[in-house]
């Protein structure tokens, strides 16, 4: 633990792991809360030998991301609420083609303008489903600055190795905050496969036997190629429908869904004897983690889990997880949206509440003790 | 006292955010305890309520927010309104003297002092009012130590006003020596 020790907010903390995880394209257009991403990364990007551009608007920003990724580059975008929902034609562009990007969406309250400067938890079905179709998509969100910091890491990585987008869903209350750090001084960092054969010979939608991820050739290094957002064979023409169409569509969603099991990342208190347990993601968890320490200090049998990716949803580790209770209670600051999932993942094995606050405050470890207070009496 | 709830409130422009991070950077980088600084604050860079917390504690901080403030500092008569009443028993509410005339009826130390003056006085400028009153804060609550929150200070300023900041501080620091509480003496 002799890493460099900073204070700095979830937003920095984004900027500064997306800096160590390679990352030398940023396009954006700047809104609250997502705003000193942007700033900083306009002040940091540049002088590690990166690039820094303000779109004319979320649309631009998106395709920038996306032609900065087709030609080699790192990419990524910031946004919130009212960007992210312009952003979701070219997520679904960058879903189909298999262009690596990071998209990082701050939540605010909305929907609409909304209330600009208030936390909210109300994008997490837009994050999996607000671009058209069946795709792809990994979704992480981090409950602290040092998670951030690890999570945009992991971002990356994620994006880079499945050639898919990859959403950091931050709240406002984990953007804006700032907490003491220790920057690690080990990161692994992952690089997109690249193709071992000669230009000529080169299928850009082609896996390698015995892979589903096709290697992927930097524009500009002499491999020429069509990228196109109808449905492509191996060589990336566009094609009709029928079977062919059906496998592209299955080989990228598979590319997720066979990893299922290694894109899990949950936090687990107090759960083996517990009766009620307290389910949350995000800035919430920091809540349900005093709660959860809180009633067993007095003697509840109430544990605490928390996940970091919220799509694809770990429904088997929950299930796992939630084995021996009889309640699963999951606050967020929405009006219910992963509990539908919880709900899904635990059928038949246990009861699933929802906990919904959505007046643009955090839930407070005081409110989720009088629930489970209610539900053990 | 090994957990601190802090709230600092007023609004926009005041700069109550900076000495919040100020403040938690003093105690997080400085004497190696644990600090969470949050904000709350509307859509004008100016005017609008503001709202800046610290915890400071020796152990890991979950839930980041403040409930039960140890120390509020008030920097307009709606904060001392809105938030006077949330102040843990024998806590401390430090008020600025020109901007909050009308004191809450509460069992804590009030310390009423004339922040935004003493910074004209000192500097000809308001806008290091928050300095002084992070310098006010600190001495009469030694929440953390002059020391560091002077280091914390001037690693946070913009260069070319380290002089003005450390004067304001110290400003700060001599308002607390001669500050008398307004009320009943608190728990502590």
């Amino acid at each position: 633990m002799s890493g460099e020790v900073r204070f700095m907010q979830g937003n920095e903390a984004c900027a500064e792991a997306a800096i160590r995880a390679g990352l030398s394209f940023f396009a954006g257009y700047p809104i609250t809360p997502s705003t000193e991403i942007a700033e900083s990364l306009a002040d940091r990007l540049p002088r590690v030998g990166g690039t820094f551009i303000q779109m004319e608007d979320e649309i631009a920003s998106m395709a920038a991301v996306i032609g900065a990724s087709l030609t080699g580059a790192k990419a990524m975008t910031a946004t919130s609420g009212p960007g992210f929902s312009l952003k979701q034609e070219n997520i679904g562009y960058a879903a189909l083609a298999e262009v690596p990007c990071v998209v990082v969406n701050v939540q605010r309250m909305g929907p609409s303008t909304g209330l600009p400067t208030s936390p909210a938890q109300g994008d997490v079905m837009q994050a999996r489903w607000g671009t058209h179709g069946d795709h792809p998509i990994v979704v992480l969100s981090p409950s602290s600055v040092r998670e951030t910091y690890d999570l945009t890491i992991w971002a990356f990585n994620i994006s880079e190795r499945l050639r898919v987008p990859v959403i950091l869903l931050l709240d406002e209350i984990v953007a804006h905050m700032r907490e003491k750090i220790i920057i690690p001084e080990e990161v692994s960092i992952e690089v997109r496969p690249s193709p071992t054969t000669p230009p000529g010979e080169y299928l850009p939608y082609a896996p390698l036997p015995g892979s589903d991820i096709p290697p992927m050739a930097a524009f500009g290094d002499g491999y020429r190629y069509h990228v196109t957002g109808l449905f492509h064979s191996e060589s990336g023409m566009p094609i009709g429908k029928g079977e062919k169409a059906e496998h592209l569509l299955r080989r990228i969603c598979q590319k997720v869904e066979r990893r299922r099991a290694e894109l899990v990342r949950t936090q687990v208190e107090n759960c083996e004897d517990a009766e009620l347990i307290i389910f949350s993601y995000g800035a919430t968890a920091r809540s349900a983690l005093r709660a959860s320490r809180n009633l067993r200090g007095r003697g509840y049998r109430v544990g605490f889990a928390k996940t970091s990716v919220i799509w694809p949803f770990p429904a088997e580790a929950l299930r796992e997880i939630a084995a021996g209770a009889h309640t699963v209670l999951v606050p967020e600051m929405n009006l219910g949206q992963l509990v539908l999932e919880v709900e899904r993942a635990l059928l038949c094995q246990c009861q699933v509440l929802s906990y919904s606050r959505v007046d643009g405050e955090m839930i407070t470890p005081d409110e989720i003790e009088r629930r489970v207070l209610e539900v053990l009496s | 006292m090994s957990y601190w709830q802090i709230r600092l409130a007023g609004e926009g422009g005041q700069g109550l955010i900076l000495a919040g991070i100020i403040l938690a950077e003093a105690a997080a980088i400085h004497e190696g305890k644990n600090a969470v600084q949050t904000q709350s604050y509307g859509p004008e860079s100016r005017g609008g309520a503001s709202k800046s917390e610290v915890i400071i504690s020796d152990d890991e901080i979950d839930y980041p927010k403040v409930t039960v403030p140890d120390v509020l500092l008030v920097m307009t008569q709606v904060a001392c309104d809105k938030y006077a009443k949330d102040i843990a028993r024998g806590g401390v509410l430090i008020v600025d003297a020109g901007l909050v005339k009308r004191l809450p009826d509460i069992d804590a130390k009030v310390v009423a002092s004339p922040i935004t003056e003493t910074a004209i006085a000192c500097s000809g400028k308001a806008i290091v009012a928050n300095i002084v009153a992070l310098g006010l804060l600190v001495e009469l609550t030694g929440v953390v130590s002059p020391g560091a929150c002077e280091k914390a200070v001037l690693a946070r300023v913009p260069p070319g006003t380290e002089q003005l900041n450390k004067k304001a501080l110290e400003a700060g620091y001599a308002l607390a020596k001669h500050a008398v509480p307004c009320q009943r003496e608190g728990g502590r």
